[in-house]
Protein backbone atom coordinates (compact mmCIF):
# COMPACT_ATOMS: atom_id res chain seq x y z
CA UNK A 1 0.00 0.00 0.00
CA UNK A 2 1.80 3.05 -1.01
CA UNK A 3 -1.71 5.43 -0.85
CA UNK A 4 -3.21 6.20 2.49
CA UNK A 5 -6.78 4.92 3.24
CA UNK A 6 -7.71 7.82 4.75
CA UNK A 7 -6.99 10.18 1.74
CA UNK A 8 -8.77 7.94 -0.52
CA UNK A 9 -11.91 7.95 1.88
CA UNK A 10 -11.18 12.06 2.38
CA UNK A 11 -11.56 12.14 -1.45
CA UNK A 12 -13.94 10.16 -2.40
CA UNK A 13 -16.22 11.96 0.89
CA UNK A 14 -15.29 15.52 -0.75
CA UNK A 15 -16.03 14.91 -4.57
CA UNK A 16 -19.74 13.17 -3.70
CA UNK A 17 -20.63 16.14 -1.44
CA UNK A 18 -19.26 18.67 -4.11
CA UNK A 19 -21.52 16.40 -6.23
CA UNK A 20 -24.77 16.63 -4.02
CA UNK A 21 -24.48 19.67 -2.86
CA UNK A 22 -23.19 22.07 -5.64
CA UNK A 23 -26.65 21.92 -8.04
CA UNK A 24 -28.69 22.16 -5.13
CA UNK A 25 -27.17 25.48 -3.78
CA UNK A 26 -26.49 27.08 -6.86
CA UNK A 27 -28.76 25.87 -10.38
CA UNK A 28 -32.21 27.65 -9.21
CA UNK A 29 -33.13 27.60 -12.83
CA UNK A 30 -34.10 24.62 -14.97
CA UNK A 31 -31.18 23.07 -17.18
CA UNK A 32 -31.67 24.31 -21.00
CA UNK A 33 -29.30 22.63 -22.79
CA UNK A 34 -30.87 19.44 -24.38
CA UNK A 35 -27.83 17.51 -25.00
CA UNK A 36 -26.57 18.08 -21.33
CA UNK A 37 -30.22 17.28 -20.09
CA UNK A 38 -30.43 14.05 -21.85
CA UNK A 39 -27.04 13.25 -21.20
CA UNK A 40 -27.21 13.78 -17.41
CA UNK A 41 -30.57 11.98 -17.94
CA UNK A 42 -28.97 8.43 -19.41
CA UNK A 43 -25.76 8.55 -17.05
CA UNK A 44 -27.41 6.86 -14.11
CA UNK A 45 -28.53 4.05 -15.82
CA UNK A 46 -25.52 3.54 -18.23
CA UNK A 47 -23.46 3.20 -15.49
CA UNK A 48 -25.18 0.68 -13.00
CA UNK A 49 -25.91 -1.65 -15.93
CA UNK A 50 -22.37 -1.32 -17.14
CA UNK A 51 -21.12 -2.15 -13.77
CA UNK A 52 -24.01 -4.92 -13.09
CA UNK A 53 -22.04 -7.20 -15.88
CA UNK A 54 -20.48 -8.83 -16.22
CA UNK A 55 -19.41 -7.94 -12.44
CA UNK A 56 -21.90 -9.89 -10.87
CA UNK A 57 -20.75 -13.38 -12.51
CA UNK A 58 -17.54 -12.82 -10.60
CA UNK A 59 -18.44 -12.41 -7.06
CA UNK A 60 -20.21 -15.86 -6.44
CA UNK A 61 -18.27 -19.06 -6.20
CA UNK A 62 -19.80 -20.30 -9.69
CA UNK A 63 -20.31 -17.95 -12.63
CA UNK A 64 -23.95 -20.12 -12.53
CA UNK A 65 -24.90 -19.10 -10.06
CA UNK A 66 -24.10 -15.00 -10.33
CA UNK A 67 -26.07 -15.78 -13.82
CA UNK A 68 -29.33 -17.40 -12.41
CA UNK A 69 -28.99 -14.04 -9.97
CA UNK A 70 -28.87 -11.51 -12.69
CA UNK A 71 -31.94 -13.45 -14.93
CA UNK A 72 -34.59 -13.79 -11.55
CA UNK A 73 -33.77 -10.36 -10.40
CA UNK A 74 -34.09 -8.96 -13.76
CA UNK A 75 -37.41 -10.62 -13.93
CA UNK A 76 -38.36 -9.80 -10.52
CA UNK A 77 -37.50 -5.93 -11.34
CA UNK A 78 -39.81 -6.53 -14.00
CA UNK A 79 -42.20 -7.05 -11.91
CA UNK A 80 -42.27 -4.59 -9.95
CA UNK A 81 -40.28 -5.76 -6.46
CA UNK A 82 -39.17 -3.74 -4.23
CA UNK A 83 -35.02 -2.78 -4.02
CA UNK A 84 -35.34 -4.66 -0.61
CA UNK A 85 -37.18 -7.78 -2.19
CA UNK A 86 -34.45 -7.79 -5.57
CA UNK A 87 -32.01 -7.37 -3.38
CA UNK A 88 -33.08 -10.80 -1.28
CA UNK A 89 -33.92 -12.48 -4.09
CA UNK A 90 -30.77 -12.30 -5.60
CA UNK A 91 -28.68 -13.57 -2.51
CA UNK A 92 -31.69 -16.38 -2.30
CA UNK A 93 -31.17 -17.42 -5.98
CA UNK A 94 -27.45 -17.98 -5.11
CA UNK A 95 -27.67 -19.42 -1.68
CA UNK A 96 -30.06 -22.34 -3.13
CA UNK A 97 -28.44 -22.67 -6.40
CA UNK A 98 -24.42 -23.25 -4.91
CA UNK A 99 -26.38 -25.58 -2.94
CA UNK A 100 -27.06 -27.75 -5.10
CA UNK A 101 -24.05 -27.35 -7.56
CA UNK A 102 -21.09 -27.01 -4.67
CA UNK A 103 -22.77 -29.92 -2.59
CA UNK A 104 -21.42 -29.37 1.18
CA UNK A 105 -18.18 -31.83 1.32
CA UNK B 1 -47.46 39.69 16.79
CA UNK B 2 -50.08 37.33 17.83
CA UNK B 3 -50.55 36.35 14.24
CA UNK B 4 -47.13 35.90 13.27
CA UNK B 5 -46.73 33.59 16.87
CA UNK B 6 -49.78 31.44 15.58
CA UNK B 7 -48.03 31.36 12.34
CA UNK B 8 -45.30 29.95 13.94
CA UNK B 9 -46.10 27.24 15.91
CA UNK B 10 -48.41 26.15 12.75
CA UNK B 11 -44.78 25.89 10.92
CA UNK B 12 -43.41 23.74 13.85
CA UNK B 13 -46.06 21.50 14.23
CA UNK B 14 -46.37 20.74 10.25
CA UNK B 15 -42.07 20.40 10.32
CA UNK B 16 -42.45 17.70 13.20
CA UNK B 17 -45.25 15.93 11.29
CA UNK B 18 -43.25 16.00 8.42
CA UNK B 19 -40.29 14.62 10.42
CA UNK B 20 -42.63 11.66 11.88
CA UNK B 21 -43.77 10.95 8.35
CA UNK B 22 -39.91 10.77 7.41
CA UNK B 23 -38.98 8.29 10.12
CA UNK B 24 -41.92 6.12 9.34
CA UNK B 25 -41.06 5.89 5.44
CA UNK B 26 -36.91 5.26 6.60
CA UNK B 27 -37.98 1.84 8.09
CA UNK B 28 -37.92 -0.09 4.86
CA UNK B 29 -35.20 2.02 3.61
CA UNK B 30 -33.03 1.04 6.54
CA UNK B 31 -33.75 -2.78 6.76
CA UNK B 32 -32.68 -2.25 2.88
CA UNK B 33 -29.58 -0.47 4.02
CA UNK B 34 -28.47 -3.02 6.51
CA UNK B 35 -28.51 -6.01 3.90
CA UNK B 36 -26.82 -4.34 1.40
CA UNK B 37 -24.28 -2.20 3.40
CA UNK B 38 -23.38 -5.67 4.92
CA UNK B 39 -22.25 -7.29 1.80
CA UNK B 40 -20.54 -3.48 0.84
CA UNK B 41 -18.41 -4.26 4.13
CA UNK B 42 -17.53 -7.64 3.04
CA UNK B 43 -16.23 -5.89 -0.10
CA UNK B 44 -14.43 -3.01 1.93
CA UNK B 45 -12.84 -5.68 4.21
CA UNK B 46 -11.48 -7.20 1.15
CA UNK B 47 -10.06 -3.86 -0.26
CA UNK B 48 -8.48 -3.73 2.96
CA UNK B 49 -10.19 -1.57 5.24
CA UNK B 50 -10.49 -1.73 9.10
CA UNK B 51 -14.22 -1.93 10.31
CA UNK B 52 -13.72 1.93 11.57
CA UNK B 53 -12.63 2.93 7.91
CA UNK B 54 -15.64 1.17 6.28
CA UNK B 55 -17.91 2.97 9.19
CA UNK B 56 -16.55 6.14 8.08
CA UNK B 57 -16.47 5.51 4.13
CA UNK B 58 -20.48 4.91 4.79
CA UNK B 59 -20.98 7.71 7.66
CA UNK B 60 -19.04 10.42 5.03
CA UNK B 61 -19.96 9.05 1.80
CA UNK B 62 -23.86 7.31 1.81
CA UNK B 63 -23.55 6.09 -1.57
CA UNK B 64 -23.62 2.28 -2.98
CA UNK B 65 -22.02 2.28 -6.27
CA UNK B 66 -20.25 5.16 -5.24
CA UNK B 67 -18.36 3.02 -2.60
CA UNK B 68 -18.07 0.31 -4.58
CA UNK B 69 -16.26 1.56 -7.28
CA UNK B 70 -14.21 3.54 -4.57
CA UNK B 71 -13.17 0.64 -2.90
CA UNK B 72 -12.38 -0.84 -5.98
CA UNK B 73 -9.74 1.96 -6.64
CA UNK B 74 -8.34 1.24 -2.92
CA UNK B 75 -7.92 -2.01 -3.87
CA UNK B 76 -5.79 -1.66 -7.15
CA UNK B 77 -3.98 1.04 -4.98
CA UNK B 78 -4.61 3.38 -8.00
CA UNK B 79 -3.56 7.20 -7.79
CA UNK B 80 -5.80 9.82 -5.95
CA UNK B 81 -6.51 11.12 -9.07
CA UNK B 82 -7.98 8.08 -10.52
CA UNK B 83 -10.23 7.92 -7.62
CA UNK B 84 -11.71 11.33 -7.99
CA UNK B 85 -12.51 10.72 -11.85
CA UNK B 86 -14.41 6.98 -10.60
CA UNK B 87 -16.12 8.80 -8.04
CA UNK B 88 -17.23 11.69 -10.15
CA UNK B 89 -18.71 9.10 -12.64
CA UNK B 90 -19.97 6.49 -10.35
CA UNK B 91 -21.70 9.32 -8.78
CA UNK B 92 -22.94 11.17 -11.59
CA UNK B 93 -26.10 9.89 -10.72
CA UNK B 94 -26.47 12.09 -7.72
CA UNK B 95 -25.96 15.42 -9.64
CA UNK B 96 -28.57 14.56 -11.52
CA UNK B 97 -30.57 14.22 -8.18
CA UNK B 98 -29.26 17.24 -6.72
CA UNK B 99 -30.63 19.13 -9.95
CA UNK B 100 -33.99 17.47 -10.03
CA UNK B 101 -34.41 18.55 -6.07
CA UNK B 102 -33.39 21.91 -6.62
CA UNK B 103 -36.59 22.32 -8.78
CA UNK B 104 -39.06 20.80 -6.19
CA UNK B 105 -37.38 23.29 -3.38
CA UNK B 106 -38.84 26.17 -2.20
CA UNK B 107 -36.93 29.17 -3.31
CA UNK B 108 -36.69 30.17 0.29
CA UNK B 109 -34.89 27.06 1.41
CA UNK B 110 -31.76 28.33 3.23
CA UNK B 111 -28.63 27.65 2.65
CA UNK B 112 -28.16 25.47 5.87
CA UNK B 113 -31.07 22.94 4.68
CA UNK B 114 -29.34 23.12 1.30
CA UNK B 115 -26.16 22.14 2.23
CA UNK B 116 -26.89 19.08 5.10
CA UNK B 117 -29.63 17.70 2.31
CA UNK B 118 -27.20 17.61 -0.34
CA UNK B 119 -24.91 15.00 1.91
CA UNK B 120 -28.00 12.36 2.01
CA UNK B 121 -29.21 12.31 -1.76
CA UNK B 122 -29.34 9.05 -2.31
CA UNK B 123 -31.82 6.81 -4.38
CA UNK B 124 -33.23 6.08 -1.83
CA UNK B 125 -34.21 9.25 0.30
CA UNK B 126 -34.29 10.92 -3.66
CA UNK B 127 -37.34 8.68 -4.27
CA UNK B 128 -39.22 9.45 -0.77
CA UNK B 129 -38.53 12.86 -1.06
CA UNK B 130 -40.20 12.96 -4.44
CA UNK B 131 -42.34 10.54 -3.75
CA UNK B 132 -44.43 13.64 -1.74
CA UNK B 133 -46.45 16.05 -3.54
CA UNK B 134 -45.69 19.78 -3.64
CA UNK B 135 -42.22 21.67 -2.23
CA UNK B 136 -40.09 19.10 -0.53
CA UNK B 137 -40.08 19.60 3.03
CA UNK B 138 -36.25 18.96 4.56
CA UNK B 139 -37.42 17.65 7.78
CA UNK B 140 -39.52 14.85 5.69
CA UNK B 141 -36.07 14.03 4.56
CA UNK B 142 -34.17 14.61 8.01
CA UNK B 143 -36.71 12.12 9.36
CA UNK B 144 -35.55 9.04 7.40
CA UNK B 145 -31.71 9.89 7.44
CA UNK B 146 -32.20 9.71 10.89
CA UNK B 147 -33.66 6.61 11.22
CA UNK B 148 -31.92 4.92 7.98
CA UNK B 149 -28.22 6.82 7.72
CA UNK B 150 -26.81 4.88 10.77
CA UNK B 151 -27.98 1.52 9.66
CA UNK B 152 -25.86 2.07 6.83
CA UNK B 153 -22.75 3.01 8.42
CA UNK B 154 -23.48 0.17 11.24
CA UNK B 155 -24.34 -2.49 8.37
CA UNK B 156 -21.12 -1.75 6.74
CA UNK B 157 -18.86 -2.05 9.82
CA UNK B 158 -20.77 -5.38 10.98
CA UNK B 159 -19.71 -6.63 7.16
CA UNK B 160 -16.52 -5.46 7.63
CA UNK B 161 -15.74 -7.79 10.81
CA UNK B 162 -18.64 -10.88 10.47
CA UNK B 163 -17.44 -10.73 6.85
CA UNK B 164 -14.61 -13.44 7.72
CA UNK B 165 -16.87 -15.52 10.32
CA UNK B 166 -19.28 -16.61 7.68
CA UNK B 167 -19.30 -19.23 5.86
CA UNK B 168 -18.03 -19.26 2.07
CA UNK B 169 -21.78 -19.58 1.16
CA UNK B 170 -23.23 -16.93 2.74
CA UNK B 171 -20.81 -14.04 1.91
CA UNK B 172 -21.36 -15.48 -2.20
CA UNK B 173 -24.88 -14.67 -1.60
CA UNK B 174 -24.39 -11.81 0.00
CA UNK B 175 -22.21 -10.45 -2.61
CA UNK B 176 -24.87 -10.17 -4.90
CA UNK B 177 -27.11 -7.96 -3.00
CA UNK B 178 -25.49 -4.62 -4.32
CA UNK B 179 -26.11 -5.94 -7.94
CA UNK B 180 -29.65 -6.57 -6.90
CA UNK B 181 -30.38 -3.19 -5.30
CA UNK B 182 -28.94 -1.86 -9.08
CA UNK B 183 -30.85 -4.09 -11.08
CA UNK B 184 -34.11 -3.09 -8.97
CA UNK B 185 -33.12 1.15 -9.63
CA UNK B 186 -32.33 0.64 -13.45
CA UNK B 187 -35.02 -2.24 -14.85
CA UNK B 188 -38.44 -0.19 -13.62
CA UNK B 189 -37.67 2.65 -15.74
CA UNK B 190 -37.42 0.60 -18.65
CA UNK B 191 -40.26 -0.99 -18.60
CA UNK B 192 -41.56 2.62 -19.30
CA UNK B 193 -39.04 3.69 -21.77
CA UNK B 194 -37.83 1.70 -24.78
CA UNK B 195 -34.68 3.46 -25.28
CA UNK B 196 -33.60 2.71 -21.46
CA UNK B 197 -34.33 -0.58 -21.86
CA UNK B 198 -32.22 -0.85 -25.36
CA UNK B 199 -29.12 0.93 -23.31
CA UNK B 200 -29.21 -1.22 -20.53
CA UNK B 201 -28.57 -4.59 -22.93
CA UNK B 202 -26.00 -2.87 -24.76
CA UNK B 203 -24.86 -1.94 -21.76
CA UNK B 204 -24.29 -5.34 -20.83
CA UNK B 205 -22.80 -5.94 -23.83
CA UNK B 206 -19.87 -3.69 -24.09
CA UNK B 207 -19.04 -4.11 -20.72
CA UNK B 208 -18.50 -7.50 -21.37
CA UNK B 209 -16.59 -7.07 -24.59
CA UNK B 210 -14.59 -4.44 -22.53
CA UNK B 211 -13.60 -7.26 -20.51
CA UNK B 212 -12.07 -9.23 -23.00
CA UNK B 213 -10.60 -7.20 -25.26
CA UNK B 214 -7.00 -6.76 -25.43
CA UNK B 215 -5.51 -3.04 -24.31
CA UNK B 216 -9.39 -1.78 -22.62
CA UNK B 217 -9.02 -5.11 -20.37
CA UNK B 218 -6.20 -4.37 -18.84
CA UNK B 219 -7.56 -0.98 -17.45
CA UNK B 220 -9.38 -0.72 -14.06
CA UNK B 221 -12.31 -1.73 -13.82
CA UNK B 222 -13.06 1.62 -12.69
CA UNK B 223 -11.72 3.14 -16.27
CA UNK B 224 -13.58 1.30 -17.84
CA UNK B 225 -17.00 1.98 -16.32
CA UNK B 226 -15.87 5.72 -16.71
CA UNK B 227 -15.11 5.41 -20.29
CA UNK B 228 -18.05 3.49 -21.59
CA UNK B 229 -20.55 5.77 -19.28
CA UNK B 230 -19.47 8.36 -20.94
CA UNK B 231 -19.49 7.65 -24.18
CA UNK B 232 -22.74 5.19 -24.63
CA UNK B 233 -24.58 8.66 -22.52
CA UNK B 234 -23.42 10.51 -24.64
CA UNK B 235 -24.17 8.80 -27.79
CA UNK B 236 -27.53 7.95 -26.43
CA UNK B 237 -28.38 11.78 -25.66
CA UNK B 238 -27.26 12.19 -29.12
CA UNK B 239 -29.62 9.61 -30.76
CA UNK B 240 -32.67 9.91 -28.64
CA UNK B 241 -32.42 13.14 -26.88
CA UNK B 242 -34.65 13.11 -24.01
CA UNK B 243 -37.85 15.47 -24.06
CA UNK B 244 -38.23 18.13 -21.86
CA UNK B 245 -38.02 17.81 -17.69
CA UNK B 246 -37.70 14.20 -18.14
CA UNK B 247 -35.41 13.89 -14.84
CA UNK B 248 -34.71 10.02 -13.41
CA UNK B 249 -37.04 9.64 -10.76
CA UNK B 250 -40.21 11.41 -11.56
CA UNK B 251 -41.62 8.16 -14.03
CA UNK B 252 -40.79 5.79 -11.14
Amino acid sequence: MTHNTYVYLLIMAAVTYAIRVLPLTLIRREIKNRFIQSFLYYVPYVTLAVMTFPAILGVTQSPVSGALALVVGLIIALRGASLFSVSLACCAVVFISELLLLPPV
Amino acid sequence: MKFKLLQKSQAVSENSRALFDGMRDGIPVALGYLAVSFSLGIMARSAGLTAFQGFLASALVNASAGEYAGFTVIAEDAPYLEMVVVILIANARYFLMSCALSQRMSPETRLPHRLLLGNYITDEFFGLAISRPGCISPYYTYGSILVAAPCWALGTSIGVIAGNLLPLRVVSALNVALYGMFLAVIVPPARKNRVIAGLILICFASSYAASLLPLISNLSAGTRTTILTVAISAIAALLFPVEQRKEAGNDT
